[in-house]
């Protein structure tokens, strides 16, 4: 089962070694050299942002007592719902020349063209922004959870030494938390690789653009498919980088009792300063475009909901749905057999089809429509020479092959959620439960499920407004004339038709707060469980 | 017919021997404990009982029937083998009475409940029926495991360091409170600890383990006054080893003078040995007898328990009743008190 999930990454893979044609030597000789530099430049720009904005957030919040903390720590989650392209391009409208906010000046100081600087959102620095302000939740969500289970003791010992809070800060809390803020930033970049959307909008060539332009545009799929595997290079690193630091975290885990720490109390400048950095993202990152997107869905929003914006809903709950269930079963398929016959052959099975979600989505949509394409041929010209009827094309460009798409982007998802609710079923209890006489199949039913239901939840609801929000994938692989709402409004976008997409973008924000909002209250409930042990 | 039998059992994970040559039996409604240091393999014998683990070698025979062998494996939900574990391991989701009768699913409405009722009685919890396993405390939560455990009438009941969770104070008192329940449910069981004191308190017997062998099956009494080897000496109780030389059949020479008394083992006039000293061996006498001073003391409630050094340089504990006028680095005259000494013959230099 595994197996089948890894095909479209062996397929890249293999690849490489499949002989070159005219178009790849030509994309080698100009514009992979500027992919790369460009891809690296955005890595490396989302990275530094992304890490100063979420690991002071997670200090501010975790360590210190400001007004509005304990809204913050919650409201600092919701940018992780707004999906990158869609903040671009609403960035994009209100930043842009013609935009209200540049309108404005010229209309109150008189400037014309040119009279005046304004930074250009449609650039590197921009997508660097954009994609920043919605990613770097990852590395808040990661290191604070550190910071808050580090242990008190050694927190406290550092206080008693005459530390003030930024020596604490820098030579105690950051090194014991680097794993996990280096589990966090891989998060990050592998999103930041995965991006299309932004991108493409702002027009920079990065692999995920440059993978499109040669399937559409040039239509050489083995060019693609070898640039395709030259971005899993990176995301290979990425995988290793996020594996190493997550072995290590393990090992720094602190003692068992959580005591809580007496907070910094932060008054005057200092607290205001704390409230201004915890505000300028959420305010950026959610507020601002979720705001401006409004004001366009009321201007629009009749004019759009009609009946295609019925069916692009269908559409998109659909896909979501089904993939989340698929997922989440083959998910407790693999977890509860790992757990029951923990052989190498599970975990390397388990690791390989979990490496999907660190694969750009792009990538997995070349390497699923490649077999796929071979398969549809072969089972074609078999039902031909059988029984004279062609099969025509029964996976690819259907529904099948995006949903196959999508369950092998998003397992990881589901099985992570999975595993860590199978890991807090301790061993005993299974033991317990067989020693009282079920066989393991009752012991799943009677013992697990019931135990995991708010997991297997978690996992659905992630993996269903992942696959809402899913663009490349969606957009190579879907059949004609099959839209979702990710799709709409980001062609609308792409028309210059802003306002329009709004009202596709608020759907998919809305639908991806819930998970969010929903995380975000586990996260504060398990604090308050461990607080009363 | 005895209630269970281990012989031989050998029990490796991959290439690494877990438990060697590993012999005991139990009568019917006996506890036994398995008692020895983490690691030495007691938990993993355990495991093999219930099922959990197949032994490389050797027989599990319950009831007359054998659980293993080259065909044959009874599985664990097959064996009819109760267990109570360290982290208690009560299903969260279910309320104590369910946690009670999962067990006995099977069993017809009436008979259910009133079992359940019966065994709520009988850890004196029945106001707590509807409550769930959070909102108990440590000990009622071991004692609701305990009972869920025997509900379906085991032939056995396996309890894996039960109280280790639980505060120093409510260990023992729950320890004497299970086995008279055990005794009270005409339970056979097997409890594994590494705590003597609870060893002492629960089992009629006591099997010492140390690196996956056992050391010796024997009471309580016999362990402490006559140990087999140096570990079992050195594990139960309290004591020192005091150097001396064999001088004759039944006498020891010591730091303290000469010690007298049957000898277990021959020994030859010269072999060096060790004398085990418990701390109520020492006793206090005049300035004429053998000095020691005293280079440490600690409260014992009762009395004090010194730290003494001899001439030779050896160390021995000596209990004091009373309020403890002796300080540290004064020289006391002691002397021993041994009806039946334990000798152990020192390894030779360089052997370990």
């Amino acid at each position: 089962m595994a197996l089948i999930l890894s095909v479209p990454i062996l397929t890249i893979v293999s690849s490489v070694f499949e002989p070159t044609g005219d178009n790849w030597q030509h994309l080698k000789d100009t514009v992979l050299s500027e992919y790369i530099g460009n891809s690296l430049l955005l890595i490396c720009g989302v990275g530094s942002c992304a890490l100063l904005i979420g690991v002071s957030t997670a200090w501010l919040t975790a360590m210190c007592r400001f007004p509005g903390k304990n809204l913050f720590v919650w409201l600092l989650l919701l940018p992780m719902a707004m999906p990158a392209y869609i903040v671009a391009y609403t960035y994009t409208g209100m930043f842009d020349f013609a935009g209200p906010v540049q309108t404005a000046i010229r209309d109150w100081t008189g400037w014309g063209y040119r009279d005046y600087y304004f930074p250009q959102i449609r650039s590197m620095s921009g997508a660097i922004a954009m994609l920043s302000l919605v990613l770097y939740p990852y590395v808040y969500l990661l290191a604070r959870s550190t910071f808050l289970e580090q242990s008190v003791g050694v927190m406290e010992v550092s206080r008693t030494l005459d530390c003030g809070p930024w020596t604490v800060f820098y030579r105690v809390a950051l090194p014991l938390a680097r794993p996990a803020i280096a589990a966090g930033l891989s998060l990050v970049l592998m999103e930041t690789l995965a991006d299309y959307g932004t991108v493409s909008y702002f027009g920079l060539g990065v692999f995920t653009t440059g993978i499109f332009r040669t399937w559409f545009g040039l239509g050489d799929y083995t060019a693609a498919s070898k640039m395709a595997a030259v971005l899993l290079l990176f995301v290979f690193a990425l995988i290793i980088l996020e594996r190493v630091s997550r072995n290590k975290a393990q090992y720094h885990n602190s003692s068992g009792k959580l005591t809580r720490f007496s907070e910094y109390r932060l008054q005057g400048f200092k607290a205001w300063g704390a409230f201004a950095t915890c505000s300028i993202p959420l305010f950026l990152g959610f507020l601002l475009p979720a705001a401006q997107l409004f004001l366009w869905a009321l201007e629009t929003w009749s004019d759009m909901v009609d009946e295609r914006f019925l069916e692009l809903i269908r559409n998109s709950f659909l896909l979501g749905f089904g993939a989340a269930v698929i997922s989440v079963l083959l998910a407790l398929f693999l977890g509860y057999g790992k757990r029951i016959l923990p052989g190498k052959t599970t975990i390397v099975s388990i690791r390989t089809a979990s490496i999907g979600y660190a694969v750009p989505g792009t990538v997995i949509a070349v390497g699923v429509i490649i077999p796929f394409a071979w398969l549809d041929g072969r089972i074609d010209s078999f039902m031909q020479s059988s029984i004279g009827i062609s099969s025509g094309l029964i996976l690819s460009g259907t529904i099948v092959a995006v949903m196959f798409a999508y369950v092998v982007r998003f397992l990881a998802v589901s099985l992570q959620a999975v595993e860590s609710g199978l890991g807090k079923i301790k061993p005993s209890m299974e033991v317990a439960a067989r020693s009282l006489g079920c066989r393991p199949l009752e012991t799943l039913f009677k013992i697990h499920i019931p135990l995991m239901k708010s997991s297997t939840l978690t996992a659905l609801m992630i993996v269903f407004v992942d696959v809402m929000k899913e663009l490349p994938a969606t957009m190579i692989l879907r059949p004609f004339d099959f839209n979702t709402l990710a799709v709409r409004a980001f062609e609308l976008a792409s028309d210059e038709r802003l306002a329009d997409s709004s009202t596709a973008a608020l759907t998919i924000i809305f639908v991806g707060l819930a998970p969010v909002i929903y995380l975000s209250k586990i996260i504060s409930q398990s604090r308050l469980e461990q607080g009363n042990i | 017919m005895k209630r269970l039998e281990v012989k031989q059992l050998d029990i490796s994970y991959g290439k690494k021997q877990i438990v060697f040559d590993v012999d005991f039996s139990l009568e019917e409604s006996q506890i036994g404990c398995l008692l020895g240091p983490s690691g030495c393999g007691k938990t993993t014998a355990l495991r093999a009982i219930a099922g959990f683990e197949k032994p490389t070698k050797g027989e599990i025979v319950l009831n007359g029937q054998k659980l293993n062998g080259s065909k044959t494996f009874v599985e664990p939900e097959k064996r009819h083998i109760g267990m109570v574990f360290q982290d208690i391991a009560l299903f969260p989701h279910l309320s104590v009475v369910d946690n009670l009768q999962f067990g006995i699913r099977s069993w017809p409405r009436p008979q259910r409940d009133k079992r359940s009722g019966e065994l709520l009685e009988l850890v004196s919890m029945s106001q707590f029926e509807k409550t769930f396993p959070h909102e108990l405390s440590g000990g009622q939560q071991q004692r609701i495991a305990l009972a869920r455990a025997i509900a379906p009438k085991p032939s056995l009941l396996l309890m894996d360091e039960p109280f280790s969770s639980l505060d120093v104070e409510l260990r023992e008192q729950l320890a004497r409170e299970v086995r008279l329940i055990l005794k009270q449910e005409k339970m056979s069981a097997i409890l594994v600890t590494h705590d003597q004191d609870e060893a002492f308190a629960m089992g009629d017997y006591i099997c010492v383990m140390h690196q996956g062998r056992v050391q010796q099956t024997d009471t309580a009494y016999n362990l402490y006054h006559n140990p087999a080897n140096r570990f079992v000496g050195e594990f139960i109780g309290e004591g020192a080893l005091l150097p001396g030389v064999i001088a004759d059949t039944d006498t020891i020479t010591t730091d303290l003078g000469e010690i007298t008394g049957h000898l277990m083992e021959s020994f030859k006039h010269g072999d060096t040995v060790d004398v085990l000293i418990r701390p109520e061996n020492v006793i206090v006498a005049g300035a004429n007898d053998n000095q020691a001073v005293i280079t440490a003391r600690y409260f014992r409630g009762s009395g004090y328990l010194y730290t003494l050094k001899t001439s030779g340089g050896a160390e021995l504990l000596c209990l004091i009743p009373g309020s403890g006028g002796l300080q540290i680095d004064q020289s006391i005259g002691v002397r021993l008190q041994i009806d039946l000494p334990v000798v152990f013959k020192r390894p030779s230099p360089g052997t370990f």
